[in-house]
């Protein structure tokens, strides 16, 4: 598979690490009243769909930048990949 | 039909005209007790044992495509109990029972093997690892034993006993693990559950679940909606999608997992053998082909297919743990969607739903599981409390911080 990677163009999979889903930038309050129920909840539900899924991949070989790629876990089609920062959460 | 070598010839004079399908192919009914949805190794076990042990007569199984087409028809049909924790070796050596006795209980052959699998250890802290593991083993029931070089030397000489970086030092061997032929256990399961009156409903998708009230009475399906007293899923790489449609959000992501198999060889690996140094695992089929296998696709996948990196893996762990496969041509590869659990333990619990139950979170681990897997979750909808070897499965063990996690490596299903 190759990511279309925003600064460096198309790379290799290989050179990135996968961590999962994209919602796991979404961090709960932890000092909320309902925190333990809403990090049981970051930690180990996921949604896991069959389709579209944006995902975080770590360039670990490359300039060890955070990207959220969107891909299609059917068909493995890559649909694009943004920085972490300036992706739309 | 019973099988045996006396129908056999009594056949073979006959002309072989006498031999029936091994199941019906019932239209649906629109109720039944229990409703199993998966049609695979779990699925149909689940329904046999509903049958055969725990008097449940009426038993539909629902499958999306054809009997047996996930899991059950792509693994490595590796099986053994050589686990650590509590939670689950005592499960694993009870299907370990179940295997030694499968095929007089059924009455077909399913060419369960116990030709020993052999976990290699490379240095002096993975031997005392593999030490305490065997005692574990030892514990529960099971046998372990811990070979040093001179014993593997004298089972496997064509390893790489002297790879500078990771020497082989020995190995915990089980003598009871081994193979068993993985259509044969889902026709054999199929069988058995059929003949006590169990509909096997083939082409028949689950598109919904009846719930009122947080309670489950059935289902929607490709063919209609059919009522059940307690829905139980055991859809493997499926269950994501497959519960979402109940409402749920599980502690379950999926992915692929490749498997290979080379050219028919002559006889050369009599086991099965593991490398303790990556992840690598090969036997050879009794047609001669060397079938391994190794780490899974790293990213969420619904794909029954794979990619080159880990392909390159796999062959690389081959190539360091026995240099002569490199002569072998490979032949097919495949993959699988295996559901990877949170701490890489499965699940066999009811779900927050009454009269919906879960089985699933097998990781790659689901064939040798098959027996026990079955006959846990067969005992929990006849009798709504958990078989004993299964008590710690519990699907809210993430919540109360009671995880099973054989590897130590945290909520990161891909590394388990």
């Amino acid at each position: 598979m190759l990511i279309p990677h925003p600064i460096l163009g198309p790379r290799d999979a290989q050179e990135f690490t996968y961590l999962g889903d994209a919602r796991l930038l979404e961090r709960p309050d932890g000092l909320a009243e309902d925190a333990p129920a809403a990090f049981h909840d970051y930690v180990y539900l996921r949604d896991n769909p069959a389709g579209v899924h944006r995902e975080l991949w770590y360039h670990e070989h490359g300039d060890r930048s955070w990207l959220v790629v969107t891909r299609d876990t059917v068909t493995h089609e890559i649909l694009g990949a943004d920085l972490v920062k300036g992706a739309a959460s | 039909m019973t099988y045996s070598g006396f129908r056999i010839l009594a056949e073979a004079l006959r002309g072989h005209r006498g031999w029936r399908p091994l199941w019906r192919d019932p239209d649906p009914q629109p109720e039944y007790d229990i409703i199993i949805v998966g049609g695979g190794g779990h699925g149909l076990s689940t329904a046999y044992y509903l049958a055969n042990v725990f008097g449940q007569a009426r038993v539909a199984v629902l499958e999306k495509g054809w009997l047996g087409s996930g899991n059950i028809g792509r693994n490595t049909t590796i099986i053994r109990s050589n686990y650590l924790l509590p939670g689950n070796q005592p499960f694993y050596e009870f299907s370990m029972k179940l295997w030694e006795g499968l095929e007089q209980d059924f009455n077909l052959n399913a060419m369960v093997s116990q030709r020993g699998v052999l976990n290699l250890y490379h240095s002096d802290g993975q031997r005392d690892a593999y030490r305490r593991r065997g005692n574990a083993m030892i514990l529960s029931g099971a046998d372990a034993e811990l070979l040093d070089q001179g014993q593997v030397r004298e089972m496997y000489p064509f390893l790489n006993f002297d790879n500078a970086r990771f020497p082989i030092k020995g190995g915990l061997l089980q003598r009871r693990g081994g193979t068993a032929r993985h259509d044969g256990v889902a026709w054999g399961y199929a069988r058995g559950a059929d003949r006590k009156g169990v509909d096997i409903i083939q082409n028949c998708e689950v598109t919904g679940f009846l719930i009122e009230n947080g309670v489950c009475h059935g289902v929607e399906t490709t063919r209609g909606t059919i009522k059940a007293g307690k829905v139980g899923v055991a859809v493997a790489g499926s269950t994501g999608r497959v519960m979402a449609r109940a409402g749920m959000r599980l502690p379950i992501e999926s992915f692929a997992l490749q498997a290979f198999v080379t050219e028919g060889l002559k006889p050369c690996i009599d086991g099965v053998i593991t490398f303790g140094a990556g992840h690598f695992y090969v036997s050879q089929s009794d047609k001669g082909g060397l079938v391994f296998g190794g780490d899974i696709d790293s990213y969420n996948s619904y794909a029954q297919r794979g990619n080159l990196p880990v392909v390159e893996d796999v062959a690389e762990g081959g190539m360091a743990l026995m240099p002569m496969i490199g002569r072998a041509r490979l032949l097919r590869s495949w993959g699988g969607i295996m559901d990877m659990s949170m701490d890489g333990t499965p699940i066999i619990d009811k779900t927050p739903v009454d009269g919906l139950y879960l089985n699933a979170g097998w990781c790659y681990g689901g064939f040798k599981a098959t027996p026990a897997s079955g006959y846990c979750f067969a005992h929990l909808l006849a009798r709504d409390t958990p078989h004993p070897t299964a008590e710690a499965m519990r699907l809210d063990r993430f919540e109360t911080g009671h995880v099973i996690d054989e590897k130590g490596v945290g909520a990161q299903p891909n590394l388990h």
